[in-house]
């Protein structure tokens, strides 16, 4: 076995670039910013009225965070190759509606009427990628039309209804109301557990004269996810149980995480955002995966269309409407990705949900308006923007340019 | 999908390669090679020959079809008309995947490397090795395999990475060059064309990539480099090649000329000179 890192030392002596410590000096913050955000909101909420923190309302905070939280994974996708998608929220209204008037008209059965809603979000993004990637159109102006044409649509759809169009399919119902027995709460905890110790040990082996607090970081950055996943099971199992809706939230996260991070697409993708014309020199099909990504992202929207039915045992002309789809881009951005393309990462996306919705529920025990909810949202962003920045500035310092 | 992540790989015996250049394995001959551009006839007819270990330079003043002759050999741009023999056998290279079918691998000016990934991921950019069990096989990153061959080709070439892992943008000019160039090694290049490898570098990492461009032609890969700098022609080239507006004006080689000559031919101030006698 050889040494992982190059048989020739730099006789420059310069630190290791990989190290925990070197990429913060680096402005290289990963989760930081938003786990700080996460931990202000959690204290501020719960000072402010002690129910915040109770297991009723957790259990109530992890449902609510489900709709937000699947589409901010989708739209994480397009933004890593440094495109947008303002059209997920039309796409995931447009797909409920598909998914209730299957269901509740034709009486199609829920697992087959879930499916069709999903292919139909990806068809629109396969629509939304090919406009973009064929006619060379900025996706910016595409799904602009996406989130204009797929609203008429939903409003069409709906429109003959009075108001709402009712759902009764016990599938589509389940989704948002069933809760997990505790033996499988166990097990996911488990399976968390042990893939980030298989992460955590291959980062282990690969620096083998890591300074001692970058190990540290290491285990910390290892223990973050097993441990919330360990706090979320202990305090939901208190209440009714760790909702099924935050397994599909957070299995689908560990999919696409996956899929990011570990798979030759994965790479491309980033390359992609990085640097399309090298991505395309080394013989990557760029179009091919940008029309994938959004194909995705539209999937992921109507997933997140169907969660919302769930919820509301219905559909009408504002499901996926209103500021769903900026606060999922705004999720995203919070969990650090950038709108340049080529940095952020997945698991970021949730914890940027998680801290909106978190927001949105403490305001909501406290009193507050939508309005104050949107005004405290954007500040969020604006902070996580500005220290991106900030950070940003420190990159271009130290030499690591780029996005 | 993409399992093979080696192309054809050439070793060659000692004794095939003829230092004097004279009989040496012919890698990619192209011949007649024309293309225009508008009202512009940026190449006209031109033939070069690449042997197997050893650099050819192409030389010429701006604007004289150099790097349209690279970019046609790399795939990125289409020839009106002529051929390109490799191996002695004609064959059709119109996009890039083809060059690297033919196991041609251009070092772009811009070095085209992912700033945002790490030296690793962009040695094997495209090209991914994977593993994984049925019914997931090879659709997981196989790591410790690329780290390794990536710490093989940067030892073989004597090249210094802090990291295998640093990402792109942290490293130097050099050593930017030096990952552009191993590529060519992971992924068994048989020629590699270079457009001005040394234009942003300094004194010593200039000096860096000529020992690059040497390491690797001594595994016997066939090198085309552009430059307009007479001491990388001098120091790395074995035969050079004189271009003016789209012309081929001269082969020379080192030994048998001066720096001055190399830039009389470039400028065309020898043909002023002879004309007006
Ligand atoms: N894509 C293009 N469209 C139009 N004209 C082009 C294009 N590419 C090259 N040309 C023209 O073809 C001629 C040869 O260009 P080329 O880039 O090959 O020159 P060069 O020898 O590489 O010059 P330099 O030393 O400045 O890099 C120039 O007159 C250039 O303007
Ligand atoms: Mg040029």
């Amino acid at each position: 076995m050889e040494p992982a890192v190059s048989g020739v030392p730099d006789p420059s002596g310069e630190p290791s670039h990989d190290g925990f410590v070197s990429r913060l000096r680096q402005g290289e913050l990963g989760f930081i910013p938003v786990l700080v955000a996460l931990l202000v909101a959690f204290v501020v909420f719960h000072l402010a009225n002690p129910y915040f923190l109770t297991p009723r309302n957790m259990s109530n905070l992890a449902l609510q965070v489900g709709v937000l939280g699947v589409m901010s994974l989708g739209v994480s996708l397009v933004l890593f190759v440094g495109e947008i998608d303002l059209s997920a929220g039309s796409v995931s209204g447009v797909c409920a509606v598909v998914l209730v008037l299957m269901a509740s008209w034709y009486g199609i059965p829920g697992p087959v009427a879930i499916a069709a809603a999903i292919l139909c979000g990806a068809a629109i993004g396969w629509i939304h990628g090919k406009c973009i990637t064929v006619i060379g159109a900025p996706s910016f102006i595409v799904t602009l039309t996406g989130l204009l044409v797929w609203q008429g649509v939903q409003r069409m759809l709906v429109g003959n209804q009075i108001g709402q169009v009712l759902i009764d399919d016990p599938l589509v119902l389940s989704i948002a109301s069933t809760f997990m027995p505790f033996w499988l709460s166990l097990l996911l905890v488990a399976v968390i557990t042990a893939s980030a110790i298989v992460v955590c040990s291959r980062r282990w082996k690969q620096q083998p004269e890591a300074a001692p607090f970058d190990r540290l970081a290491l285990l910390g950055h290892a223990a973050l996810f097993p441990a919330m996943a360990i706090i979320a099971v202990a305090v939901l199992s208190n209440h009714m149980g760790v909702p099924v809706l935050l397994l599909v939230l957070v299995g689908l996260a560990l999919v696409l995480t996956f899929v990011t991070e570990h798979t030759p697409f994965g790479v491309h993708v980033y390359a992609v955002g990085g640097n399309a014309e090298a991505a395309r020199r080394a013989g990557i099909d760029v179009a091919r995966t940008r029309v994938i990504l959004f194909a995705v992202c539209s999937a992921f929207a109507a997933i997140s269309g169907i969660i919302a039915v769930s919820r509301q045992y219905a559909v009408d002309s504002n499901t996926g409407g209103g500021n769903l789809v900026l606060d999922a881009i705004a999720a995203a951005v919070i969990g650090g990705t950038s709108l340049f393309g080529g940095r952020g990462r997945i698991p970021g996306a949730l914890l940027g949900a998680i801290v909106i919705g978190s927001v949105a529920n403490g305001l909501d025990l406290l009193g507050q308006s939508a309005n104050v909810k949107s005004i405290i949202t954007g500040l969020i962003l604006l902070a996580a923007v500005s220290v991106d920045m900030v950070a940003r500035k420190r990159r271009i310092r130290t030499g690591a340019a780029g996005a | 999908m993409k399992t093979s992540a080696r192309g054809p790989r050439l070793r060659l015996a000692p004794s095939e390669l003829d230092p004097a250049g004279g009989t040496a394995l012919e890698l990619l001959e192209t011949r007649n090679l024309s293309k225009r551009f508008g009202r512009v006839q940026a190449l006209d007819g031109v033939g070069i020959t690449v042997r197997a270990g050893s650099v050819l330079a192409l030389l010429g003043d701006n604007g004289a079809g150099k790097s349209t002759l690279v970019k046609i050999l790399s795939g990125a741009v289409r020839p009106d008309s002529g051929e390109i023999l490799i191996d002695g056998k004609p064959r059709s290279i119109t996009t890039p995947r083809h060059a690297s079918d033919a196991g041609i691998e251009t070092v772009y000016q811009d070095l085209a490397l992912c700033d945002n990934l790490s030296v690793v991921q962009n040695l094997f950019l495209g090209r991914e090795r994977s593993k994984g069990v049925v019914p997931f096989r090879r659709m997981v990153l196989d790591r410790p395999s690329m780290e390794r061959e990536a710490a093989r080709a940067f030892e073989s070439l004597g090249a210094r990475m802090p990291s295998l892992h640093s990402q792109v943008s942290n490293l130097s000019g050099g050593q930017r060059q030096a990952v552009a160039i191993a590529r060519a090694v992971v992924w068994r290049r048989r020629v590699v064309l270079f457009d001005e490898p040394t234009a942003a570098l300094g004194v010593e990492q200039t000096g860096n990539v000529h020992r690059l461009i040497r390491r690797l032609r001594d595994r016997g890969v066939g090198i085309v480099m552009i430059s307009h700098n007479m001491t990388d022609v001098f120091a790395v080239a074995d035969h050079m090649t004189v271009l003016r507006r789209g012309r081929k004006i001269a082969d020379l080689e080192p030994g048998s000329c001066t720096p001055d000559d190399v830039v009389a031919r470039i400028t065309g101030s020898d043909i002023a000179a002879e004309s007006r006698l």
